[in-house]
């Protein structure tokens, strides 16, 4: 069972109380933007086997949006941070890298 | 090959069953190959396959970190139909279903394939209407369905609860030639032949890395060395993502969690499949008796093969209301599976941005039904470095270009 704590309300949450929303930190193209760009926003996926940042959402809790770094294969989280963040936070990396030394960081 | 017969059994039973010969052999990998491919589940081993009997391409490694059908193909709960929406799937469901027909014949190998008759029930009038639209599709694709009533869905079904309170059966989408078949028999059926055209069949090796030079495909690292090839297929379900991110692109593919779990063994108590999309769950009676039941997958990416209870909890709620009498049953087992799963619920059979490299993803939670036809569209993609018909539409390239084959909603739930 995936426990997420939600950064805004605090409160250690189950997952029937959350909304998965898919990869964090995408990088948003839109009218204009060349093809290759716009295809990549919205289809290509890292889907890493090992450390992954997502959106959840705090659903039947505050209702709102946060980021989650999470090991997919282990299910192991590292930590939880507001969804303003454009990459993740610095205590958060290095936890990461202390315990997945073969991580080539976030990219 | 010793082919299989009742007058074998009757010649071996004479050396007390002492003379088998193994199903496929357990080679060493050789330095290079005309054909390499990446994972042998029923989709790699199909298109091993069909290389070597369509093609006439024999000198072809399958490579396969666990064992041959440890991935899904071991994992599913077997469900074949062909009755979806879109002209494209049709066309290759289809041809998968017809495939399934005289497998075991065309491979010498029981795979238990039973056409026993498979209903989707409809419990929204959204989805009569969803269904009623499939049906029609469905007779100008050349794809039997037929739309039924609630009172012959009791008929097929008598252990069914046709007006349970929140989710009354209003009718069903019934293909009388869907059904089930043995999953693992598919995989070793498909791997002995493969095994007996002279193919290599390499279990415990994983691909790490894939090489190329000048943007096209030389060979593959392994864990057991290094390994030449022409050609390579990628064919490894859930972790495509990861292989893909070996040979330089990146997928629209998200990999997660499946779960399904089979009841204590019961009586026979029902002889057709009955899938049950608006509440989640599906159901049929395998052959040693047990009830045998899956539901949705989890939302989130994960490797585990391990799922969440709650999704376990959901299936069995909703199936207890449409078939009471269930709610007494044990459950024996409950594994997971990580389905490899696109934006529009289609698979890929496609070419990619590395030359004389192939992929095949994307089935999720629904490609055990499609494994011949998955295999035979491959297998001719592999051959002649371009799709045909069957594979046509499937390229990876249709995201970009928005021509997607929508069966997101004709597929509601997994399976
Ligand atoms: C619980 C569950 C229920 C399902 N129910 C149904 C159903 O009722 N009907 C239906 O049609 N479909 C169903 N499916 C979907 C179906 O199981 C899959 O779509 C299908 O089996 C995929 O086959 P495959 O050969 O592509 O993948 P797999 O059988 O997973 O084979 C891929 C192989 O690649 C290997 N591999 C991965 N990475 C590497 C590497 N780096 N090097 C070497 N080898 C590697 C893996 O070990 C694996 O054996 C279900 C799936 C699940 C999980
Ligand atoms: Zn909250």
């Amino acid at each position: 069972m995936l426990i997420l704590s939600c950064p805004y309300c605090g409160i250690d949450a189950e997952e029937t109380e959350l909304a998965p929303g898919g990869e964090a930190h995408l990088k948003r193209f839109g009218p204009g933007s060349d093809d290759d760009a716009f295809e990549a926003y919205m289809f290509a996926r890292k889907n890493p086997k090992g450390v992954h940042f997502e959106r959840w959402r705090h659903a039947y809790g505050c209702g709102k949006w946060f980021l989650a770094a999470r090991c997919t294969a282990t299910l192991e989280v590292f930590g939880t941070y507001p969804a303003q963040s454009t990459e993740p936070p610095v205590e958060i990396v290095e936890k990461i890298k202390a315990k997945r030394p073969e991580w080539k960081g976030f990219s | 090959m010793k082919r299989y017969s009742v007058f074998a059994i009757a010649r071996e039973a004479l050396s007390h069953h002492q003379g088998w010969e193994r199903a496929w052999k357990s080679p060493l990998p050789k330095a290079s190959y005309d054909a390499v491919i990446i994972g042998a589940g029923g989709h790699g081993l199909a298109t091993a396959y069909y290389l070597g009997k369509n093609h006439g391409i024999r000198n072809v490694a399958i490579l396969e970190k666990g064992w041959l059908g440890g991935g899904n193909t071991g994992r599913n709960t077997t469900i074949i139909r062909s009755n979806y929406l879109q002209d494209p799937s049709a066309a290759l469901y289809e041809k998968a279903r017809s495939l399934y027909e005289t497998l075991s014949q065309e491979l010498n190998y029981n795979i238990m394939f039973s056409p026993r008759g498979l209903l989707m029930l409809a419990q929204t009038h959204h989805e009569v209407r969803g269904y009623l639209r499939t049906v029609h599709a469905n007779n100008l694709q050349g794809v039997s369905t037929k739309w039924i009533t609630p009172e012959r869905v009791k008929q097929l079904v008598p252990i069914i609860n046709i007006d349970g309170p929140r989710y009354p059966i209003l009718g069903a989408l019934y293909q009388a030639r869907g059904g089930t078949a043995r999953h693992d028999a598919v995989a070793w059926g498909y791997a002995r032949a493969c095994s007996d055209m002279g193919m290599d069949i390499i279990q415990q090796c994983e691909v790490t890395g894939v090489r190329s030079e000048n943007g096209q495909v030389t060979g593959v690292e392994t864990s057991k060395g290094y390994i030449g090839t022409k050609k390579l297929g990628i064919v490894v379900a859930g972790h495509s993502g990861q292989v893909a991110d070996m040979a330089g692109f990146r997928l629209p593919v998200e990999s997660m969690a499946l779960q399904a779990l089979v009841s204590e063994p019961i009586k026979p108590c029902m002889d057709v499949v009955v899938m049950a999309n608006t509440v989640h769950g599906y159901m049929s009676q395998s052959d040693k008796g047990e009830m045998v039941i899956g539901g949705g997958t989890d939302g989130f990416n994960n490797y585990t093969q391990r799922g969440s209870f709650h999704h376990i909890e959901e299936t069995l709620r909703a199936l207890v209301e449409t078939f009471p009498m269930i709610s007494r049953l044990k459950m024996l087992r409950q594994w997971g599976g990580i389905v490899d799963m696109t934006g529009d619920r289609s698979p890929i059979i496609s070419k990619t941005p590395l030359g004389n490299c192939f992929i095949n993803c994307g089935w999720g939670t629904g490609g055990f039904k499609a494994i011949p036809g998955s295999g035979w569209a491959m297998a001719d993609l592999m051959a002649r470095g371009e799709p045909g018909p069957l594979a046509a539409e499937f390229d990876m390239w249709r995201f970009r270009e928005g021509r997607f084959i929508d069966e997101s909603v004709a597929a509601g739930v997994a399976h």
